[in-house]
């Protein structure tokens, strides 16, 4: 039986890389003993680290162009608010792919991979990086072979978003790959890096969150709970505060 | 080598809520108590503070509080004859993770199961007769009833502060309350929290509709509160980041507001973080544990010798050291032999989104608490005639919208397209003006047969044991049950003045990959006979009788509430009766 001693020793190497996640990925890594006081130390804790501006971490080649043009036909600009591109979406989706989301940390990986149901879960060794890396490709490559030669970025908006309707609804020859999948994938990335706060890249200038009335990383509505169907008159802030602050 | 620590009266697996009460109860009486928690030491200042705790991308979306699946998973399949696979990313439900455990990332509800509920074998027979339940449905009595847990109830309300509005105090119905409880010894605490407006609407709508509708019983408290330890809570702020995230404010009841600061200073408790037991250990004999192992996060192994084990993690946990440690028979359902495994259930959820009139309603949808709400019970349980509807069970049913988080509150109505132009003014359109109540409608979950955990053949951990192997579906009864709640719920939602609502019933089959709830039970059951329980009426394991198992996973099966209110007095009902029996005579406290 595995759950013996010997079975224990047997795996003790499994257990390092174990433990070495614990070093990488929780602040506070080691075991501690509790003992006469609560564990408190002076600014201990553990805020997010932002994104830092700059060039791509994760997309190479043609990726960058491709991912900003379906942003902004997933999130197209109208006159209030900027499209996806403008809005940090594409931005936010390359700091992801490139830290713990992209690498599938913490998720289970170990093998066998089988193919299950679809309510049984991904299971596939591949992790979201190589899913965009390859999904990305395909776009491309597929949008070159069935429309003259161009790129996805390089069609015409109304191409553009033939295109991703066909993906949509599993119309797109997208060369044997599941382009409905992927194209679920980006939409829920884009649309995520929408709304979250600002800090990842994406929600520039907090656009999202002024456009629907989401007045952001407040933690006291007392003053409000009761005052029924009046608009707060707040704001949004973000976890670094609000954009006249925060403006570099 | 494995290293040796001191003996110790009592040693505790898992520093969540039950493990914290257990803990408390048991150096009350002196005892020498450790407890060892697999994740980390957790508290308001450093792990969530207002400057940062209030990120949907971190806490939401990359379940940054809980488990993660590397470290500990288990693997899933719908059916017997089906292939389980492992569950990669979390989805259906969360594991907690750390100290405090899920009371840490709940919402807080605060509700008491029915009298009803804990007889509910007996019951439903002489109500409806053995034949009008479902031939593969393995529900049971629990051993204990409503009135023997009271106290308990009242003692947990009281630890937390609970918000609420009664409505059986002592046998009398109160106008405002829910008039379907079990009889209260007192009120709650706290009053009931302010209700945002979409949340009053519901109220009035139901009233209008016939129904009694009263306030979800909120471990978010509508006032300061110094709890019986004399620990201090705040008023909670409505800040819209309760599930899923800790609370900054001290206003949320957990084992870190209401117990462990007090219990820390304790000179005769101490625990261990970031350890996780992999195995408790038995003597030759097979029936007395002396102590546990469990392996720090530099792994080392180490065993703590000890006298008394209070088996106190997650359901899932619970069960699955209890199959690593081959404590009990594990069940067999072709056979139907064994116990530990058996009467695994979950919840049923559904709910219906409303999108209303956005130049006439304003809900302002952020400002909420994770047990905000207003309620109805008319539904649940067997509070209603079932003998029409060819089904067994129900739920509570309301607005209980935790937060407009905007990842996953900016919803638009149905026929919307998914992306571009026309989904971004509709998300504009309708975010402050659109329902979304999450688990509106809160139904129960009954046992079946073929509905269990036991050891997976062919995954295994990081320590190549065995995952544990979940085989789950939602069966007739429940759908039944979903489709006639969320009718009815539907049809409140409608009279609050919403144009367009979207009914999104629970159907089959069961789905691994969604939320639904955190609410897993059974697996190491507690009953009257132990050749259909792991677990006495005190939650005393009828195999090991110096090990107690805490939690959820002694449901037999599960009723139409959230589970931690019972959780919780069923730790203080086993503290009591290990205080008052079992310290005094150590052994079975039932003969088997």
């Amino acid at each position: 039986m595995s759950n013996d001693k010997g079975g224990l020793a047997i795996c003790r190497r499994q257990l390092l890389t174990g433990a070495a996640y614990f070093a990488l990925g929780i602040s506070r890594s080691g075991a501690t003993v509790i003992l006469d006081h609560l564990p408190w130390t002076p600014n201990a804790g553990d805020p997010p680290p932002a994104a830092t501006p700059g060039p791509w971490h994760f997309f190479i080649g043609e990726e960058g162009r491709t991912i900003e043009a379906l942003a902004d036909r997933i999130i197209p600009a109208d006159p209030q608010t900027p499209g996806g591109t403008d809005a940090g979406c594409a931005v936010f989706v390359d700091r992801q792919l490139a830290g713990p989301y992209g690498r599938q940390e913490g998720l289970f990986t170990r093998p066998p991979f089988m193919k299950g149901a679809k309510n049984q879960g991904h299971q596939s060794e591949q992790g979201p990086a190589q899913q965009y890396r390859e999904g990305l490709a395909a776009l491309n490559a597929s949008c070159k072979a069935q429309l003259g030669g161009k790129a996805f970025y390089e069609l015409s908006d109304a191409d553009k978003d033939r295109v991703l309707q066909e993906l949509e609804s599993g119309e797109f020859n997208f060369d044997g790959a599941d382009g409905k999948a992927f194209f679920e994938q980006v939409v829920k990335d884009i649309q995520m890096g929408f709304f979250a706060d600002p800090i990842y890249g994406g929600n520039r200038d907090l656009v999202a969150w002024k456009m629907i009335g989401f007045p952001g990383a407040r933690y006291n509505y007392l003053d409000w709970v009761k005052r029924h169907n009046e608009p707060f008159p707040l704001p949004p802030v973000g976890m670094t505060g609000r954009i006249e602050w925060t403006r570099r | 080598m494995t290293k040796r620590l001191p003996r110790k009266d009592v040693v505790i697996i898992g520093l969540g809520w039950t493990g914290s009460i257990m803990a408390n109860e048991l150096t009350d009486e002196g005892l020498e108590v450790i407890a060892i928690e697999r994740g980390p030491w957790r508290d308001s200042p450093t792990d969530f503070p207002p400057t940062y705790i209030q990120d949907e991308l971190r806490y939401r979306v990359r379940h940054e509080l809980f488990l993660r699946p590397d470290q500990l998973t288990f693997t899933f399949r719908n059916k017997m004859d089906q292939t389980a696979l492992p569950i990669r990313s979390w989805g259906a439900f969360m594991p907690p993770n750390g100290v405090g455990g899920g009371g840490v990332h709940w919402n807080g509800e605060m509700w008491r199961f029915l009298p009803s509920d804990f007889v509910l074998k007996t019951h439903l027979t002489e109500r409806y007769g053995a034949a009008f339940l479902p031939g593969d449905m393995t529900i049971q009595d629990w051993g204990l009833t409503y009135d023997e847990l009271e106290p308990h109830y009242d003692r947990f309300e009281y630890l937390c502060g609970t918000s609420g509005t009664a409505g059986n105090l002592r046998g009398q119905i109160i106008e405002g309350g829910n008039p379907f409880e079990g009889a209260r010894s007192r009120p709650y605490p706290t009053p009931a929290q302010a209700q945002p407006f979409s949340h009053t609407l519901f109220g009035k709508a139901a009233r209008d509709l016939g129904y009694k509708p009263f306030p979800q019983p909120s471990g978010n408290l509508s006032e300061a509160y110094t709890n019986p330890l004399g620990l201090k809570m705040g008023p909670c702020t409505y800040c819209g980041f309760c599930e899923w995230f800790g609370c900054a404010n001290y206003s949320k009841a957990s084992p870190q507001t209401t117990i462990l600061p007090y219990l820390v200073r304790k000179p005769n408790f101490s625990a261990r973080d970031n350890s996780e037991v992999i195995r408790i250990n038995l003597d030759k004999s097979g029936t007395r544990a002396t102590g546990v192992t469990f392996v720090d996060s530099s792994g080392q192994d180490w065993e703590q010798p000890a006298d008394l084990v209070i088996l106190s993690a997650y359901t899932l946990f619970n069960v699955q050291l209890l199959l690593h440690s081959r404590i009990g028979q594990p069940y067999d359902p072709v056979k139907g032999t064994g116990t530990v495994g058996r009467n695994y259930t979950h919840q049923t959820v559904s709910t219906v989104n409303g999108f209303f009139d956005p130049k006439k309603f304003n809900f302002n949808p952020f400002i909420a608490s994770g047990s905000i709400g207003m309620c109805i019970d008319e539904f649940n349980g067997d509070n209603f005639d079932h003998g029409p509807h060819g089904f067994v069970g129900g739920g509570y049913m309301g607005q209980v919208q935790t937060g407009g988080r905007p990842i996953e509150s900016t919803l638009v109505p149905p026929g919307t397209p998914k992306w571009g132009a026309a989904w971004k003014s509709a998300v504009k359109e309708n975010y402050l003006s659109t329902v979304k109540p999450g688990t509106g409608v809160h139904g129960s979950f009954y046992a079946y047969r073929d509905i269990y955990l036991d050891l997976d053949p062919t995954f295994t951990d990081r320590f190549n044991r065995p995952l544990m192997r979940i085989t789950m579906d939602l069966k007739d009864n429940e759908l039944k049950q979903n489709k006639f709640l969320t009718d009815k719920f539907a049809e409140i939602i409608k009279a609050m003045g919403a144009d367009k609502l979207a009914v999104q019933y629970r159907t089959g089959p069961y789905d691994i990959t969604t939320y639904q709830t955190t609410h897993l039970n059974g697996g190491a059951v507690m009953g009257t006979d132990r050749n259909t329980s792991v677990l006495n009426r005190y939650l005393q394991s009828w195999d090991v009788p110096n090990l107690f198992v805490l939690g959820a996973s002694a449901f037999p099966q599960n009723a139409g509430y959230n589970p931690t209110l019972t959780v919780g007095a069923l730790a203080y009902w086993a503290a009591a009766a290990i205080r008052d029996k079992y310290l005094k005579n150590p052994g079975r406290l039932i003969d088997a």
